[in-house]
């Protein structure tokens, strides 16, 4: 059975975490910022897989375990910020609130 | 299988772009919980079951519901009831829908063809996982919990402070 080369998938991993990069880059609302961040931690996910499927161990799962850890707890207090910008700014454009006033 | 994670791998990366590409984000949100999905059948395919069954549970279920719930809180006022009714029209779930659909496929005849799964890899049971979190990484999976721990703390007292706002808000 043919196998599925290392460097596809890591090629996927660096598609998808350049695609989040880009989404972060670009889009405005904070929301979409967001989300693009969990692409890129999802894509750093991939690539630890893969590299565990490389090496024939739990090391990668292991990781991913604690990525996806990492990306809980980011989400939910970066979701509480959000909804006080919501009620600070009225707004969820991160260009509105490009001061820094305590 | 090749093609299988060729095809995952495929609607992955469309699922992302599509996602990052939405003006409406709920709609976005729906392409991204394909994406992870679709991350999760390649999972499987890696021979990973149980970072598969974690990206579902955890990364498309939990946190996307968390993503669902401030989106819906967000989107108060005279637009929502006109925003539901955009949300049951077919055309906002057939993409994710169609692309779901292909995933299913690809995973059901993965799992009725043993063997056309896990490309060249041994499958790692969940077990050897647990056993290597709880060996050799525990130091790491006492950092997470804190971490988490500290997670529920700020999201209890940035949440704390919203719904008392919101509260006199209405």
């Amino acid at each position: 059975m043919a196998t599925v080369p290392l460097e596809s998938a890591l090629i996927l991993a660096a598609v998808l975490f350049v695609i989040g990069l880009a989404g972060v880059l670009i889009r405005r609302n904070i929301i979409f910022v967001l989300l693009s961040i969990e692409i890129m931690f999802n894509a750093c996910g991939l690539a630890f897989v893969t590299a565990g499927w490389y090496l024939g161990g739990p090391a990668g799962q292991a990781m991913y375990f604690f990525i996806l850890a990492a990306a809980a707890a980011e989400v939910a207090v970066a979701l509480g910020l959000i909804l006080h910008m919501r009620l600070a700014f009225g707004t969820l454009d991160t260009d509105k609130i490009d001061r820094m006033k305590g | 299988m090749n093609t299988a994670f060729y095809v995952s791998g495929i609607i992955a990366v469309a699922a992302t772009l599509l996602a990052v590409t939405r003006g409406n984000a709920v709609h976005a949100l729906l392409y991204f919980v394909v994406s992870l999905l679709a991350v999760g059948v390649i999972f499987f395919l890696l021979g990973a079951p149980f970072a598969a069954a974690l990206v579902v549970i955890i990364n498309a279920g939990a946190i996307m519901v968390l993503f669902l719930f401030v989106i819906m809180m967000l989107n108060l006022g005279p637009r929502s009831a006109t925003g539901q009714a955009d949300y049951l029209h077919p055309k906002t779930w057939a993409g994710p829908v169609a692309l779901s659909a292909v995933l299913i496929v690809e995973l059901l005849y993965c799992l009725m063809f043993p063997g056309a799964g896990s490309p060249g890899a041994e499958v790692i049971e969940p077990k050897q996982v647990g056993l290597a979190l709880f060996g050799p990484y525990l130091v790491g999976v006492e950092l997470a919990s804190m971490l988490l721990l500290a997670g529920v703390l700020g999201a209890y007292h940035l949440g704390r402070g919203v719904s008392a706002i919101g509260g006199g808000d209405k």
